[in-house]
């Protein structure tokens, strides 16, 4: 008699949540639902649909997609001596990028975790945050007002005889450089700050001059973060092509050339983009070694 | 460690360089918005806000302005009922596949944009079109929405583990239940990373420019778009110039905002 008049006396929204709590799987499977429909039927779904169409082909007259598997378009891949070229140049760049962003990041990171005075650090944290949220084509277009002709680069380069590099692939590197360095700052930053003094103390102790200090405690431990910026770098440089586009001349990387195929040949530009999927791949597995991906 | 003097000079003058890096090409573009010349030929011939004015009335920039923000908000809202769903899902529950669900939401972002963009885009074409529903504001807003589930994931899931469970369940001891518990305690304490997360999600999706370019239909342009499209011709090169300008000054506000939200989430990068 108690039991159906208090039962009687809740409302269905207290009845509804009574049920929410006693079933967690019933919680759990509303909770994913939604987001799992979105991320895994939408976007890998349209994902796989994409690399499965890497294996179709082109009718060269109709530019209609013909839906017979074969391998075509891959061995296309490593045969023109075009598509070889190209692949090989955005792996450089990428790596080129990569490296510039390291030795540039180091001394400025090793300046606001370590040198400067401790309560300016956050301030400087916040200066190198917020060119981040600068837009990207801004950044972009902002080299492009430097390299172009008679603009501040000629300027400078003018006094010693000399003019900026113009568009080009130099120019490409350097922007991409700029545009993810502080993606490599930041990890580099917080590895150095959360370095133990009394470790530097220690090797100071046994004698290790700052130069063999460096060596052999800081750069160790500094490393994983080194290698976690460079996920960043690596893969954002491989992907790009709207910079080079901007600032490359009539230099081509892989992005432009799937960006071209799209119309003509959507299956060759399938292809293509698996490749900065594979080449990305690998780099993180090779930095998983380093311990880099758990300091994500 | 002890470095000397030198060292530690040198790694000041090397800071410095590299501050002044990351900043001259950004003041170079505030400098460029006032340059009276339609070339970017440096040093400008004078200074004038003649252009600042015109860019102000240009229909171009302000209607794809218009639509930025529309699919930024678009993209943000459902970025913050998905995220967050996801969010609590796998920090207040234990169950196969956690792991893979936290990978595929961090996939869209580690991607590069080509490739998420033409996926998106033979997907749309060849599903949707059928159907009626070409390509539009629709599409941009939930491709932009599939990249920002990421950062409202992560604010929101990095929230949830630094508050432990015990608060919902005092609560629900002292008589609340699910929802009421929802509303009074567990949302209060996520509410600025909500915050945080929207509004990084919503600078993500204002700043997009390459899977826009594949979902967008051919009247949507976005404000990147709109940039990229007047960015080489000269005609337009002053408007461009105040428009950049403007985004170059506008970049400050969500750093001001993520640090008074909370300092932890500002810390954490926009990924």
């Amino acid at each position: 008699m108690t039991t159906t008049a208090q039962t009687a006396g809740r409302s269905p929204v207290r009845r509804l949540a009574g049920t929410l709590h006693r079933h967690p799987r019933l919680r759990l499977s509303l909770l994913l639902t939604a987001p799992l429909l979105w991320l895994a039927v939408l976007y890998l779904g349209s994902l796989t649909v994409l690399f499965v169409s890497a294996f179709w082909t082109t009718d060269s007259f109709t530019s209609e997609v013909v839906k017979v598997w074969s391998t075509d378009n891959f061995h296309a891949l490593f045969t023109t001596p075009v598509f070889r070229q190209v692949i090989l140049r955005s792996i450089g760049v990428a790596l080129a990028v990569t490296v510039l962003c390291a030795v540039i990041a180091f001394p400025v990171a090793f300046y606001t975790a370590r040198i400067a005075k401790p309560r300016w650090r956050p301030l400087l944290v916040v200066a190198i945050l917020t060119p981040l949220w600068a837009s990207y084509l801004v950044k972009v277009y902002a080299w492009r007002l430097i390299l172009s002709q008679g603009g501040l680069a000629d300027w400078m380069l003018k006094p010693f005889g000399m003019s900026g590099p113009g568009f080009g692939l130099f120019a490409a590197v350097i922007a991409l450089t700029y545009l993810w360095l502080p993606y490599m700052i930041l990890p580099i930053h917080t590895a150095l700050e959360q370095l133990p003094a009394n470790l530097l103390d220690a090797s100071a102790d046994l004698g290790g001059r700052p130069g063999r200090t460096f060596r052999s405690v800081v750069l160790p431990m500094v490393l994983p973060s080194v290698a976690a910026g460079s996920v960043f770098t690596f893969s954002l440089s491989l992907g790009d092509y709207i910079t080079v586009q901007i600032v490359g001349g009539k230099t081509q990387l892989i992005g432009n050339l799937v960006y071209s195929n799209i119309e003509l040949n959507l299956p060759m530009a399938a292809a293509l983009g698996t490749v900065p999927v594979v080449v990305i791949v690998l780099y993180l597995l090779a930095m998983r070694r380093t311990g880099a991906l758990s300091s994500l | 460690m002890q470095l000397s003097r030198s060292a530690r000079i040198a790694l000041r003058v090397a800071a410095g360089l590299g501050f002044a890096v990351i900043y001259v090409p950004l003041a170079l573009v505030l400098v460029n918005s006032f340059n009276p010349d339609r070339s970017a030929s440096w040093p400008p011939p004078g200074l004038t806000f003649h252009w600042w004015s015109v860019a102000w009335e240009n229909e171009g920039a302000r209607a794809a302005l218009w639509v930025s923000v529309k699919a930024g908000l678009g993209a943000t809202a459902i970025a913050l009922i998905l995220g967050t769903l996801i969010a609590f899902a796998v920090a207040r529950h234990r169950f196969f596949g956690r792991d893979a669900i936290s990978f595929v939401v961090v996939l869209p972002i580690a991607l590069p944009g080509i490739v998420t963009g033409i996926a998106l885009n033979s997907a749309f074409s060849t599903v949707l079109e059928p159907l009626g529903v070409g390509l539009g504001l629709f599409t941009v807003i939930v491709g932009h929405a599939t990249f920002c589930i990421v950062v409202v994931f992560n604010n929101v899931v990095a929230r949830l583990r630094r508050t432990s469970g015990s608060y919902e369940e005092a609560a629900m001891d002292l008589g609340a239940d699910t929802f009421r518990a929802f509303v009074d305690i567990t949302f209060p304490l996520v509410r600025s990373a909500l915050l945080a997360g929207g509004l990084l999600a919503f600078a993500l999706s204002f700043d997009e420019i390459v899977v826009t370019t594949f979902t967008a239909g051919p009247g949507v342009e976005t404000l990147p778009i709109w940039i990229f499209n007047n960015m080489t011709r000269p005609q337009q090169a002053p408007v461009v110039n105040v428009v950049a300008a403007v985004l170059v000054l506008l970049s400050v506000v969500p750093i001001y905002v993520a640090q008074r939200l909370s300092a932890d989430t500002a810390t954490e990068s926009r990924i």
